[in-house]
């Protein structure tokens, strides 16, 4: 498996570029691809997306890549979501109205309320602080900027499972990881020297083939 | 912290950097790629580039930087010019651009801003609206276009609250009456159109040091500054920048090291 190469999945998600070029400035030679039997046989996949649940959900169902996904998440292989691509994984989200996601993870995603000082989107540079050791974080220090353009945050009913949590009106798990399966909420192709190394370290990681690191910050003690 | 975004803004022509005073005196100030990649080792959170490209057979220059830019640049960047319709919004996004800036388009056909933001998200859909005060009616900013040229009659208040409920997700605001001058931003206008609308609002025309941007930030209650001549020209650096808004205790991300 460690051969097998980085896949991008390919919705016609807004960022899909961006991203392959940033797996593409870390080594990573990234496939970009829609076909199911690209996805059984990937080394690591990367699910990008930018824009509305309800028009991710439609392109991944109308591309017959929803089972693919979660087959491939549920025989725990190393996965990324980023943005929408993180709040696919959850169990729905409020937008349109609400929209079931694959209900990967056990959350939803919910809308910023604009108040004063807080715009919707929460667009811009914010910090983003580690909860637990992990190895797509290693050489990032904790705090450190990330880019963020989003106007729905994602809540999880397992705290575990955040792996960074970041401030905007709310305190929210930016970063959500279990096993091999990492999703952020920011962009780290848009993130600039941390997002690469972020790319690099999952893309190491994928590789290596090193044991998959304990969800709670209690047992990783 | 959320902080706030400085943004150095590229007037591109046939693919090369120029920037107008009063947008009528072009000047070439380098090479977009070079300055974008400088840039960003610098310490900007955001670039800008808008074409102002008069030749549409011209245009595979821009596509070709846009393309060249997200190769080499990793922070996000905004096109704008010459972006009349969803197509155009998607070759900008698919080349790598993060939004698209509308401007007379979107005054021209309003329903622009809604197909672009259902088809692409609010996300990636600026609106710019360039504005001058109403000597006569202290408080009100008339809405122009083209450079600046042609006066349209909104109100810029107005358009701002429809441009939003439209779905942009985010306004580029251009002072006419500072723009080119560098002494100060129109804080009253900046501060009455963030007020007014829930997404983030870009500040533009007039900056002639930090000092101004920290007035923009504040008074104004602008969420990003956007500059060009006083970085393109050496005048001030982004981290100089950037130093002084931190040391009035205005959010700002620090500038490292990028060979950590």
């Amino acid at each position: 498996m460690a051969s097998n190469p980085v896949i991008v999945v390919d919705y016609d998600a807004g960022n899909l570029r961006s991203v392959a070029r940033a797996l593409e400035h870390v080594g990573a030679a990234p496939v970009v691809s829609a076909d199911p039997a690209d996805i059984d046989a990937a080394g690591a996949i990367v699910l990008p997306g930018v824009g509305a649940a309800e028009d991710t959900m439609f392109k991944l169902r109308e591309r017959n890549l929803v089972e693919p996904l979660t087959e491939y998440i549920a025989s725990g292989r190393p996965f990324l979501g980023v943005c929408m691509g993180l709040h696919a994984l959850l169990a729905r989200s409020d937008e349109g109205g609400g929209q079931d996601c694959l209900g990967i993870l056990p959350g939803e995603a919910r809308r910023f309320i604009p108040l004063p000082g807080i715009k919707v989107p929460h667009m811009g540079w914010n910090t983003v602080e580690w909860l637990r050791e992990h190895p797509v974080t290693e050489g990032i220090p904790s705090g450190s900027y990330f880019y963020f353009v989003h106007s729905y945050y994602p809540t999880v009913s397992d705290p575990a499972l955040a792996l960074g949590e970041t401030e905007y009106a709310v305190t929210f798990p930016s970063v959500l990881a279990s096993g091999y399966l990492v999703a952020t909420q920011f962009h780290p192709e848009k993130s600039s020297h941390h997002g690469l190394r972020l790319y690099e370290n999952f893309v190491r990681w994928a590789r290596s083939g090193e044991p998959v690191p304990a969800t709670s910050a209690a047992a990783a003690r | 912290m959320l902080t706030r975004r400085i943004i150095p803004c590229f007037d591109v022509d046939r693919g090369r950097v120029v920037k107008g005073v009063s947008f009528v005196e072009l000047r070439d100030a380098g090479d977009p790629v070079e300055l974008a990649k400088l840039y960003e080792a610098e310490g900007a959170d955001e670039l800008v580039f808008l074409d102002i490209t008069a030749s549409a057979d011209d245009r595979a220059t821009t596509y070709d930087m846009v393309a060249a830019t997200a190769d080499q640049v990793f922070i996000p960047f905004t096109v704008g010019g010459g972006i009349r319709s969803p197509v155009d919004m998607k070759v900008m996004l698919e080349l790598g651009a993060e939004k698209v800036s509308i401007n007379t388009a979107a005054i021209q056909n309003p329903d622009l801003i809604n197909e672009g933001a259902y088809r692409f998200g609010s996300q990636c859909i600026v609106v710019a609206i360039d504005a001058r005060r109403i000597p006569e009616e202290p408080g009100r900013w008339e809405v122009f276009t083209h450079g600046g040229r042609n006066p349209t009659g909104l109100d810029a208040l107005e358009w701002a609250v429809e441009a939003v409920s439209r779905g942009a997700g985010e306004l580029l605001v251009t002072s006419m009456d500072t723009d080119g001058h560098q002494k100060g931003y129109d804080n009253a206008m900046l501060r009455a159109i963030s007020d007014a609308v829930t997404v983030p609002v870009i500040a533009s025309g007039g900056a002639g040091g930090p000092q101004h941007m920290a007035e923009a930030l504040t008074a104004g209650g602008a969420d990003a500054v956007l500059a060009a001549s006083i970085f393109h020209f050496g005048t001030y650096k982004i981290t100089e920048v950037k130093s002084y808004l931190a040391g009035k205790g205005i959010p700002i991300r620090p500038v490292e090291a990028m060979n950590d």
